[in-house]
């Protein structure tokens, strides 16, 4: 996403310094009335090559590689935002009503196996584009209803890890330590989810499982600036499927609703009804409990 | 009959909410019955329409159903969301499904009656005086911090369907200062509030109980009250008016003397200051 | 078991001229702290100066000038940091493990702005104006106002607006009565300021104690507040007031709770709050139908739906570190006010703790709300209120050019009724009837008597404020609302001179 030509024409030659560019065109838009200004959106379908001379994949793997430079991107050039850095993923973000958004990158152009959407109320920071839901680092996007209390230790905690929040919004920090916890960590999207929204320590205590115990107190000993306190439900999504948690003591909403092959995770039942026909089976998933949505062929855990 | 039928479908809450006050405030009709509700809030918000009936037929009423109503009947055939009975003053709300988190927060009087479960922070903070008693009667189960600083009334869990989880969540009536829960179980649940104790029902405790599950059954007739009536309950009540009565010092000061040594003295100060 | 190692010394010294005492016994009997008693056998009043909470009634009452209140020394070792105060706070604490609970606002020496904010005259190039003889308005409206409006002219060439306005609270003067419940002060002083508030077409606030029913006459000049706790809102109690006020927060003690403690839940309180008599009223820390900003949408959009659309709604925060971002998203979320209380309000009662060590102060919190909402072009959208420690007419004065629009005052107008400031509202034995619920306190105060003090002082502040609007050459408050040019700083640094948008002394 380019507020200008000139971050438009910065940010080509930073990719065609560090990698190649296979494909980049401008992404499909209809001009429509609601929305007054909007951004230049571009998509660009990129390789990492293996150069002495740029470094690339001498050190770093290739996912770290562009989470380098993505976040070279948002920080250093003025105007320029990356909007998704996935594989076989795509975000569209704006400013003004859903459904207006939905017409001016003409979605119904674009077919998936999992859809997000997300309507934010404006406030804390005021809109702008790259400020819409989801936030995105690789393959993780997320959405995210509610206002994370521990937003300022959870930032200084990917920080260490490199990490840059450029965004002031607490949802950022969330796709980081996706990233950081599964992918560089390498922990089960189940172990993310408990440290995420672990159990309070009174529950931990009374556990008859030692192991179980020994299990929930080691995660929050060693990771109690990734505990995300305050209100929350979000949605995560990844190649997988999608994953949907809310906080430890419920907050904010989160509804399961089954129909056929098709699952959806809302916060309000109502708004699934706008969009589904018939409803097989709703499910309200407890304080913390995760709902995962696997795609049947999904092998990871 | 005097019933009019409106289709909430692609209706505003505003204007929804707007038809049925007009059907009821300007044109006397006592049945409102909603088609494809999809989640308009407020339905029923304020309405002091003793004998009206609103009935949800289809779709999911929105948030805060019922709110500041004071008393006509609202029935919802399917679930209904967060907020039913918020502050609700008086009336009756019959949900034939599942409902939210929050329900019935602060409520004041009438009955609230759900046949399947209910979310977290049920019954917060409702209140009592007199003969308004607001009781809420859920028929499945009800999650964490169910009758938080409950103040008064009756909360009621059944847990008539049958799965796995607890029938309360943890933390149930943690800061409760006044009304009584009934809870239909044979083991005393894990977490209560340290400001309540357990206790077997008495006589009027049961009949207080036969009435509200009667009403209960009479709307969701699958149940038959001598049947659910002849299980082991279990009664919640406060040990104090005043939890936290003591958490609190007066910082630099000091325990007054018993008695005013003086006090029978009479004189007439009032003269010379208001 | 009950012992005590430490020394705890008085805070006042009670000093009687024996010669002047003539043992009427007023101050045994006025003293609900029992700081004074008679002893008979020696025909002597004495005084327990442990007792004494100096709030200055003896010495009021005494018919004969005998009493002198002196401050105690600091009997301890001096020490910068364990001051007198905190070492008596810490040897309570050692014998209770409890909470400390104060009421009134914080006496901590953060710094008050306005003692550094001066204000302009005109002299020469423009003329200053005389109240007294010339017209001076400060009649002010609290509401949404739209960004513009259409007018169409009639076939008589008569304008006409088309542009349909949402309700407005109409103020005769700028000044309103904070919200402080029945519970918190006595049905007395509640009538005293309702009284006050419809003589001087302003409005006093219900607090979140319900609205007795003595009070409903004062309805057009009342706003009603919802608080967490929801005491004795109803229908009919919403619809009552002219404006409905939901309380996010309190400068006292932002993110807590209230506690009426059981013994102040008498009769009367509880017939108006419904709810037992002798029981604890406890109002949680959040509203539990609130935990995000769209949740307040739907409960400010609630009251809207349950009073059909004709009260204004405010929402009351306290002023905490974020408070422009909040403010905006509450004028989003569709109030017609937003109420900004300061680390210096007042309160019935709080954790000492919370109160001298949560929020900002109230000038910063203004300055930085009403950029904030002019820079989003939504200053309009919602009236600001300010609160929290406002103590004569030029710090009134002061808010509103800094962007203010009204303010709200809660322990000054206590103090026309006798508050002396001694802090002890939530003992629940003021001596000056106002915050007590005992017949025998109460009726201490004089409501009559008190609603024409509490007009007094709106009346004197009100005089003041034209006074210095004229001496600026401004003849209505509207044209200095937001007129930051003219204040000036003197003995403020950066960065909060930016903050506060105002220029240093001679800029």
């Amino acid at each position: 996403m380019y507020e200008h030509n000139k971050a438009k024409e910065e940010t080509e030659l930073f990719l065609n310094n560090y990698f190649r560019v296979i494909k980049a065109e401008e992404i499909p838009t209809k001009q429509i009335p609601e929305i007054k200004s909007s951004p230049l959106h571009y998509r660009y379908f990129i390789e990492i090559v293996d150069n002495k001379k740029t470094g690339s994949l001498s050190l770093l793997t290739e996912e770290d590689y562009v989470v380098n430079r993505v976040v070279y991107i948002n920080k250093n050039i003025e105007g320029a935002f990356v909007v998704s850095s996935g594989k076989n993923f795509g975000a569209f973000k704006g400013v003004g009503f859903p459904e207006d958004i939905s017409k001016f990158f003409m979605l119904e152009n674009y077919k998936a196996y999992a859809w997000t959407a997300h309507n934010r109320f404006p406030t804390n920071t005021p809109g702008w584009w790259g400020g819409a839901h989801p936030f995105t680092l690789l393959d993780f996007s997320i959405v995210h209803n509610g206002e994370l209390s521990s937003y300022g230790i959870n930032k200084r905690y990917v920080e260490m890890f490199g990490y840059e929040c450029t965004m002031l919004t607490d949802t950022e920090v969330v796709a980081y330590l996706v990233d950081l916890l599964v992918r560089k960590h390498g922990l089960p999207f189940k172990t993310v989810c408990d440290i995420f929204s672990p159990p309070t320590w009174d529950v931990i205590q009374n556990m008859e499982d030692i192991k179980l115990k020994e299990y929930y107190k080691t995660l929050r000993i060693v990771y109690g600036s990734a505990l995300l306190n305050g209100p929350f439900a979000f949605i995560i999504g990844f190649n997988g499927g999608l994953i949907g948690l809310s906080d430890r003591i419920k907050l904010r909403p989160l509804v399961v609703v089954e129909s056929g092959n098709t699952v959806y995770l809302s916060s309000e039942e109502s708004s699934v009804l706008e969009v589904c026909d018939k409803i097989d089976r709703v499910y309200h998933p407890e304080a913390g409990e995760p709902v995962f949505i696997f795609y049947n062929d999904y092998k990871g855990e | 009959m005097n019933s009019i039928t409106i289709d909430a479908l692609n209706l505003y809450y505003r204007e929804l909410n707007f038809k049925i006050k007009e059907a009821v405030r300007k044109e006397g009709i006592k049945k409102v019955i909603i088609k494809n509700a999809r989640g308009q809030r407020f339905i029923g918000t304020g309405l002091k329409e003793k004998d009206v009936e609103i009935i949800i037929e289809s779709g999911v009423p929105g948030n805060d159903l019922a709110m500041f109503m004071d008393g006509p009947t609202v029935k919802v055939f399917g679930n209904a969301q967060d907020g039913v009975g918020n502050t609700m003053n008086n009336g009756k709300v019959f949900i034939h499904g599942d409902a939210g988190d929050v329900i019935c927060y602060g409520m004041r009087n009438g009955k609230i009656f759900i046949k399947g479960n209910v979310g977290y922070r049920v019954g917060i903070h409702m209140k009592e005086y007199k003969d308004m008693i607001p009781s809420i009667v859920v028929g499945g189960k009800a999650g964490d911090f169910f009758g938080e600083y409950m103040a008064g009334g009756i909360g009621v869990v059944l847990g008539l369907n049958n799965d796995d989880k607890p029938i309360v969540g943890r933390y149930c009536a943690t800061g409760m200062h006044g009304g009584v829960i009934y809870i239909r179980t044979e083991k005393v649940p894990t977490y209560l509030g340290k400001e309540v104790k357990v206790f077997e029902l008495n006589e009027s405790d049961k009949e207080k109980l036969k009435s509200l599950i009667e009403e209960f059954c009479q709307e969701f007739k699958e149940y038959k009250a001598e049947d659910i009536l002849k299980s082991r309950f279990i009664k919640l009540i406060p040990v104090s008016k005043r939890p936290y009565g003591r958490l609190y010092s007066p910082g630099n000061h000091f325990p007054l003397p018993e008695e005013n040594y003086f006090s029978n003295k009479k004189i007439d100060i009032e003269k010379k200051y208001y | 078991m009950k012992f005590t190692f430490s020394l705890k010394p008085e805070n006042f010294i009670i000093e009687r001229d024996d010669e002047r005492c003539i043992r009427c016994g007023a101050c045994v009997q006025q003293c609900a702290y029992n700081a004074h008693y008679y002893l008979e056998e020696k025909d002597k009043v004495l005084g327990i100066n442990h007792n004494c909470v100096g709030d200055g009634r003896c010495v009021a009452i005494c018919p004969t000038n005998a009493i002198r209140i002196k401050q105690a020394e600091n009997p301890y070792r001096p020490n910068y940091n364990w001051t007198k105060e905190r070492m008596m706070d810490l040897y309570e604490q050692a014998e209770n493990g409890t909470v400390l609970l104060v009421g009134m606002g914080a006496p901590t020496p953060h710094p008050v702005y306005w003692d550094k904010i001066v204000l302009n005259a005109s002299q020469v190039t423009n003329p200053s104006i005389d109240p007294l003889r010339e017209p001076m308005e400060v009649k002010t409206f609290l509401g949404s106002k739209p960004d513009k409006i259409e007018v169409v002219f009639d076939k008589n060439h008569k304008p006409e607006i088309k542009t349909r306005i949402t309700p407005q609270l109409e103020l005769e003067v700028p000044i309103m009565f904070a919200a402080m419940s029945f519970g918190a002060i006595s049905l007395n002083a509640c009538k005293s300021l309702a009284k006050a508030a419809s003589e001087m077409g302003t409005f006093w606030n219900t607090g979140e104690g319900g609205l007795h029913k003595d009070l409903y006459k004062y309805g057009k000049n009342t706003i009603v507040q919802v608080a967490s706790g929801r005491f004795g809102v109803h229908v009919d109690y919403l619809k009552a007031g002219a404006a409905v006020e939901i309380k996010i927060g309190q400068g006292a003690k932002p993110g807590i709770g209230g506690h009426l403690p059981g013994e102040k839940v008498n009769h009367e309180i509880s017939v108006t709050r419904a709810m037992p008599e002798g029981s604890d009223a406890i109002s949680p820390a959040p509203h539990h139908d609130i935990y995000s900003i769209e949740d307040l949408r739907q409960l400010i959009y609630s009251i809207k739906e349950a009073t059909d659309y004709e009260k204004p709604v405010f929402v009351k925060i306290s002023a905490v570190h974020n408070v422009a971002a909040i403010a905006s998203g509450i004028v989003r979320a569709g109030a017609d006010a937003v109420v900004i209380d300061g680390i210096r309000g007042g309160t019935g009662a709080a954790p000492k703790i919370i109160r001298d060590n949560v929020g900002i102060p109230i000038e910063l919190a203004i300055a930085v709300v009403d950029e904030r909402l002019r820079k989003e072009g939504i200053r309009n959208h919602a009236s600001l209120i300010a609160a929290g420690g406002f103590r004569n007419s030029a710090d009134v004065i002061k808010a509103i050019a800094l962007g203010a629009d009204a303010v709200y005052i809660g322990t000054a107008a206590l103090m026309t009724l006798g508050c002396h400031v001694c802090g002890m509202c939530y003992k629940g034995i003021c001596n000056w009837g106002i915050a007590t619920q005992r017949d025998d306190l109460t009726k201490r105060l004089n409501p009559e008597i008190g609603a024409e003090r509490a007009k007094n002082l709106l009346k004197g502040w009100k005089h003041e404020i034209q006074e210095m609007l004229g001496a600026m050459g401004i003849n209505s408050i509207g044209s200095l609302r937001g007129n930051r040019l003219n204040l000036r700083a003197v003995d403020i640094h950066e960065p909060y001179l930016s903050i506060l948008g105002i220029k240093p002394a001679g800029a």
